[in-house]
C-alpha cells in the first residue's frame, strides 16, 4: 500500500502539522516530505479521528429495501465515520453468534467502516427471556455491548440479570428507555403541539422513569448502563446527579434531538416521526450544554433507514426513525458552537474518542499520533453543504434535513490508511 | 382556501362566510319545488371513508348531490394502518379517476393533510383520528348563531373526554374565533396535558361550569376508556359529568344543550335531556347539510381547482 | 377567501355616458308602459330582478305600474349564481337572496328584470333557477341596455336601449341604490 500524506491539516484545532500515514498507521507528524507518498492537500482542512456511531440500524439482514451494510457504511465513510456499532433489531435478531458474526462479516467484506455488532439482551428483543449473551461474548464478533433498542428492557428483573451478566466481561447494556405503559400508542412528544394535533403523547416522564430506575440498578450491580438516546432535560439531570455519585453510567444524544423539536409534527409528515419524538425547545438547550459539559457523553446517530412505503403514509403508520449518519458531524459542530465557534478537540471527543471507549473500540477515537492504526477525517470548517436527500449515499430517503444548508463537509475519511472517502466523493475501490 | 383541514386554518372572515354562505344555502333549498342547485353539475366528489360513520357520510351524501354533484362512495374498509392498500396508492387512484373534491374520515390524524400531499383536487376532512373534525364545529357554531342570535360573547361549555374528541378541538379553534367564551369540562384524565395556551377555561365542577353558560355541548364517551383508567365507572362518571335534569334547570332558560351524536343515554347525557326541546340534536344534523354544501360550493368554485 | 369580484366594481368614471339620469327615467316609463300595454293589464304578473342592479330596476318598473295604472304587480328578487355556467373557472362569488311574491311562481307570468342583456349566459342561467322553483305560465325579459354579442338564441322583450359595443369595451350601469346617481357609462375599449 503507498504511504500517504496528509500535508498541513489543522490537527483537532491544535496547529497544523502533516501527517504521514503507512502500513495503515500513522508512522511520523511533523513538517514532513515524503517522495513517493500520495500527497492529500490538507490546506484549510481539521483533522480529527474518524468518528464513531454507538447507535446505527444496518437493516441487514432482513429489510434490505431499506439499507445493507454495504450501503450503511458507505453512508458512515461519507459522514465521516471509521466504525459503527450496529443495533440488534434485524430480522432475524442479533441474539445468537451466528447473526452477530454475520453482521461484522459483512462490514468486513464492504471495507466502508468497522462494523462492530451489538447483541440482543432477550430473545427476539421481547424482554422474556435473556439472549445467549455469553456466546456473542465469545464469538468471533466479541459483542461488549448488548440492547433491545426499539425496545426497553422494561421487566427490572431482566435488566437486573442482563447488568449482572454482562459484568463478568466488562459488557455494557445500551438501555432504550422508554415506560412501554405510559407509551402506549405514543406518537410524539406530549406536550401543547401533541395537544393541538392529537396525536398520542409520549410523555418525557417514560424516559426518565427509566434511566432513575437504571441508575439504581447500575449502582446496585456496579454494571455498566449506557442511555441511548437521551431526549428529555429531566434525564439529564437524573444522569448529572448519577455521574457526581459515581455511577458507571453513560449516555448519548442523537443529532435530531439536538437540532429539531416538536413543532416539525405540525406538518404530519412522518419524516419527522422518531422514537424518542422530537422534544420542545428547552430540552434541545438542555441536550447541548449537557454535551459540551460531559453530562452526556457522546453523539450516537441512531441513523434508522426506511423504505419510501414506510415514511410514504399516515404518521400513525409511519415507522420511526431518521437517518443520521451522513449528517451528524454538521450538526454536532452546530449543537457545539458552530464552526467557527467549536473546539474540535472537544468534538473530536463527544464524536470519536468516549464513543470508541464505550464501545470498546481500541483502534478508534485515536488522535493522529505516531503508532495509532490511521483511522481519521479530514473536514473543511470553512465549506457548507445542503441535504439533498437523492444524494446521499444510504439506501433509504428518510432525512430531515433535506434543503437545509449545513455547516461542514467531510473531505476525506481513512480507515487504517485507506481513503473511504476523498475530495469529497466515496471510493469506488478502497485503496 | 383550497381544502379543509380545521378550523384553525380558518380566519374569522372566512369563517363568517361559510357561515353566511350556509344560511344561503338553507335559504335556496327550504321550500323549493326542486331541492336541488346545479351548482356543482359535472364535478365530483369521493366521499373516502375509513371509519364507519354512516351520519357523517350521508350528510355529506346529501350536501353534495344538493349541489348536483357526483358522489363516488369509495369503500375503504382497510387502511395502510391494518395492512390494507397504502393511503397514498389509494390518493393517486383517486387522483386518476379525476376526483374534484375528497371526503375522508380517518383513524388516523394528520390522514387528510398528508392527502393533499398527493392530489390536486380539494380535501375536506370529515374528521382525523382525534385531531379535527371542522364541519362538526361549524356546524355547531351555525346552530348557535340560529338558536342564539350569534356566537360573539355567548359562553359554550364543551364538557367530556376532551382528551379523545376531534369535535372539541376543532370547536375550540372556531368558536374562540368567532368571540365565544370557551369552558372545558372534564374528568383530568379526559383533558389534554399542557393547554395553558389554549383560548378556554379549564374545570372539573360540572355544576359550576353550567352556571351562566349559553350552550353546553356534550362530548361522547365510550365506556371502554374506564378499563384504561380514564374514570374508575360509567356510573361514576354519568354522576360526576353526565347531563342530567337537575343539571338541566342550572342552565340559564334560553340555553341549548348541543351533542355531536352518535349519544350514548344514560352516560353522558340523561334521556330526558336528550328528547327536551332545549336540545338540537337533530337541528345539528339537519345544519349539517347545509354546512357541508356551503363548504363544497366554497372549495370548488374558487376558481383554483381544475 | 374573499375574492375581489366579491366587492363593488369600481370603474373608471371618466369612460363615456351613454344615458343620463333622465335618459333612464323616460326608457322606464316606456318600459312600463310597453308591460301594461303587452300583458293586458299585467294580470298573474310579477317582477323578478336579477342581482344586483336587476333588483333595484324591478322595484322601478312596479313603482311605475302602480303609478300609472294603480295596479300592484308584485316585484321579487332570483338569484342565479349556483345557475351560474362559469363557477369552475372564476373566482368566488357569493350568493345572493332569492325572494318570491307570497304565492310563488306557479301558473304566473313572470317577468325577468335585468340591467344589461350581452351574451344571454345570466338569462339561460335565470331560466334555470326559474324552473327549479316552480312552473311559470310565461317568461319575459326586460333589459336597460341590450349590447349585442349574444351567444345564446336569447333575445328581450322590453329593450331600453340597444348599444353597440366592442367585445373589449364595458357597459356600467350606475343606479342611485347602489352608486347614488344613474347613469349608463361605456368604459375600455381601443381608441374609435
Amino acid at each position: 500500500m503507498t504511504d500517504t500524506l496528509i500535508k498541513g491539516a489543522d490537527l483537532l484545532g491544535r496547529g497544523r502539522a502533516d501527517v504521514l500515514i503507512r502500513d495503515g498507521r500513522i508512522a511520523e507528524t511533523g513538517s514532513l516530505s515524503a517522495p513517493g507518498a500520495r500527497v492529500v492537500d490538507a490546506d484549510g482542512l481539521v483533522l480529527l479521528p474518524g468518528l464513531v456511531d454507538l447507535h446505527t440500524h444496518l437493516r441487514e439482514p432482513g429489510r434490505e429495501d431499506a439499507e445493507t451494510v454495504y450501503t450503511g457504511t458507505r453512508a458512515a465513510a461519507k459522514g465521516g465515520y471509521t466504525a459503527v456499532c450496529a443495533m440488534a433489531n434485524s430480522y432475524p435478531v442479533a441474539d445468537t453468534a451466528g447473526v452477530v458474526e454475520q453482521v461484522a462479516a459483512l462490514g468486513r467484506a464492504a471495507g466502508y467502516a468497522d462494523v462492530q455488532p451489538i447483541g440482543a439482551v432477550s430473545v427476539g428483543l421481547e424482554g422474556k427471556r435473556l439472549a445467549e449473551i455469553g456466546a456473542m461474548a465469545h464469538s468471533a464478533a466479541a459483542v461488549r455491548m448488548f440492547s433491545d433498542d426499539g425496545h426497553c428492557v422494561w421487566d427490572p428483573v431482566l435488566m437486573r440479570r442482563a447488568l449482572e451478566y454482562v459484568k463478568t466481561f466488562g459488557g455494557l447494556v445500551a438501555q432504550h428507555a422508554e415506560e412501554p405503559r405510559l407509551t402506549e400508542g405514543a406518537q410524539m412528544n406530549e406536550g401543547a403541539v401533541s395537544a393541538e394535533l392529537g396525536l398520542p403523547g409520549w410523555p418525557a416522564v417514560a424516559e426518565e422513569a427509566i434511566i432513575a430506575r437504571d441508575v439504581l440498578l447500575a449502582e446496585y450491580t456496579g454494571a455498566r448502563v449506557h442511555f441511548c438516546h437521551v431526549s428529555t432535560a429531566r434525564s439529564v439531570d437524573i444522569i448529572r446527579e448519577a455521574k457526581a455519585r459515581g455511577a458507571n453510567v453513560t449516555a448519548e444524544v442523537c443529532p435530531h434531538h439536538l437540532l429539531l423539536t416538536d413543532e416539525s409534527a405540525r406538518t404530519y409528515d412522518p419524516v419527522y416521526k422518531v422514537n424518542p419524538p422530537l422534544r420542545r425547545d428547552a430540552d434541545v438547550a438542555v441536550l447541548r450544554a449537557a454535551l459540551a459539559e460531559g453530562v452526556i457523553d457522546a453523539v450516537a446517530t441512531d441513523h434508522a433507514p426506511h423504505a419510501p412505503q414506510d415514511k410514504d403514509c399516515e404518521w400513525a403508520a409511519a415507522r420511526p426513525g431518521m437517518l443520521g449518519l451522513e449528517t451528524a458531524l454538521s450538526i454536532s459542530v452546530l449543537a457545539l458552537g458552530g464552526p467557527t465557534e467549536v473546539d474540535w478537540d472537544l468534538l473530536a471527543e463527544r464524536t470519536s474518542r468516549t464513543p470508541a471507549r464505550i464501545a470498546g473500540l481500541d483502534a478508534h477515537g485515536r488522535d493522529p499520533e505516531p503508532g495509532a492504526e490511521a483511522n481519521l477525517t479530514l473536514v473543511d470548517p470553512a465549506a457548507s453543504w445542503t441535504v439533498v436527500p437523492a444524494d446521499l449515499a444510504s439506501l433509504s430517503r428518510n432525512t430531515p434535513y433535506a434543503g437545509m444548508t449545513l455547516p461542514v463537509t467531510v473531505q476525506a475519511t481513512f480507515l487504517r490508511g485507506r481513503a473511504t472517502v476523498l475530495n469529497g466523493t466515496i471510493a469506488e475501490e478502497i485503496q | 382556501m383550497r381544502h379543509l383541514l380545521d378550523t384553525s386554518d380558518l380566519s374569522r372572515e372566512e369563517a363568517e362566510l361559510v357561515l353566511d354562505v350556509t344560511q344561503q344555502m338553507a335559504d335556496a333549498v327550504t321550500g323549493r319545488e326542486v331541492p336541488k342547485l346545479p351548482a356543482l353539475r359535472g364535478r365530483t366528489v369521493v366521499n373516502l371513508f375509513y371509519e364507519d360513520s354512516t351520519r357523517t357520510r350521508t350528510s355529506f351524501e346529501t350536501a353534495a348531490k344538493r349541489l348536483s354533484a357526483d358522489v363516488v362512495n369509495f369503500a375503504a374498509k382497510t387502511s395502510s394502518v391494518n395492512k390494507g392498500e397504502s393511503l397514498r396508492d389509494t390518493a393517486l387512484t383517486l387522483q386518476a379517476m379525476g376526483a374534484d373534491a375528497v371526503v375522508i374520515r380517518h383513524p388516523a390524524a394528520g390522514a387528510p393533510q398528508r392527502l393533499t400531499e398527493w392530489l390536486d383536487g380539494a380535501v375536506l376532512n370529515a374528521g382525523d383520528g382525534t385531531h379535527a373534525h371542522p364541519t362538526q364545529a361549524l356546524l355547531d357554531a351555525y346552530t348557535m348563531r340560529r338558536r342564539l342570535g350569534g356566537v360573539e360573547g355567548r359562553t359554550v361549555a364543551i364538557v367530556g373526554d376532551i382528551l379523545h374528541s376531534r369535535v372539541a378541538r376543532s370547536n375550540v379553534w372556531l368558536l374562540s374565533k368567532l368571540g365565544a367564551n370557551v369552558r372545558l369540562v372534564g374528568p383530568p384524565t379526559l383533558l389534554p396535558k399542557d393547554i395553558d395556551g389554549w383560548p378556554v377555561e379549564i374545570g372539573y365542577d360540572l355544576d359550576a361550569s353550567l352556571k351562566g353558560a349559553d350552550a353546553v355541548m356534550m362530548l361522547r364517551v365510550q365506556r371502554e376508556r374506564q378499563n384504561a383508567a380514564f374514570f374508575p365507572t360509567a356510573n361514576e362518571y354519568a354522576r360526576l359529568y353526565g347531563l342530567d335534569e337537575r343539571r338541566l334547570a342550572l342552565l340559564p332558560d334560553h340555553a341549548i344543550v348541543m351533542h355531536p351524536g352518535p349519544m350514548n343515554r344514560g352516560m353522558e347525557i340523561a334521556a330526558t335531556v336528550a328528547d327536551s326541546p332545549r336540545a338540537t340534536i337533530t337541528e345539528q344534523v339537519t345544519n349539517g347539510v347545509w354546512v357541508r354544501m356551503a363548504v363544497l360550493y366554497l372549495l370548488l368554485t374558487n376558481g383554483e381547482t381544475r | 377567501m374573499v375574492s375581489p369580484a366579491l366587492r363593488q366594481n369600481e370603474e373608471d368614471p371618466s369612460g363615456k355616458h351613454i344615458l343620463a339620469a333622465d335618459d333612464i327615467g323616460r326608457i322606464l316609463d316606456r318600459i312600463a308602459h310597453q308591460i301594461l300595454e303587452k300583458t293586458k293589464g299585467a294580470p298573474d304578473t310579477m317582477l323578478l330582478g336579477i342581482p344586483t342592479r336587476g333588483v333595484a330596476l324591478a322595484g322601478r318598473l312596479a313603482d311605475r305600474i302602480r303609478r300609472f295604472a294603480d295596479l300592484d304587480v308584485p316585484a321579487g328578487t332570483l338569484d342565479i349564481t349556483l345557475y351560474r355556467d362559469d363557477l369552475r373557472r372564476n373566482a368566488l362569488r357569493a350568493l345572493g337572496p332569492t325572494e318570491l311574491p307570497p304565492g310563488g311562481v306557479d301558473d304566473q307570468r313572470v317577468i325577468l328584470v335585468d340591467d344589461v342583456l350581452y351574451s344571454g349566459r345570466t338569462v339561460r342561467a335565470a331560466l334555470n333557477a326559474l324552473y327549479d322553483l316552480g312552473r311559470p305560465a310565461s317568461v319575459q325579459l326586460a333589459i336597460l341596455v341590450d349590447r349585442g354579442h349574444r351567444e345564446l338564441p336569447i333575445r328581450a322583450d322590453y329593450v331600453g336601449k340597444n348599444i353597440p359595443t366592442a367585445r373589449d369595451e364595458n357597459v356600467a350601469v350606475r343606479l342611485t341604490e347602489y352608486d347614488g346617481f344613474d347613469a349608463v357609462v361605456l368604459t375600455g375599449g381601443r381608441e374609435r
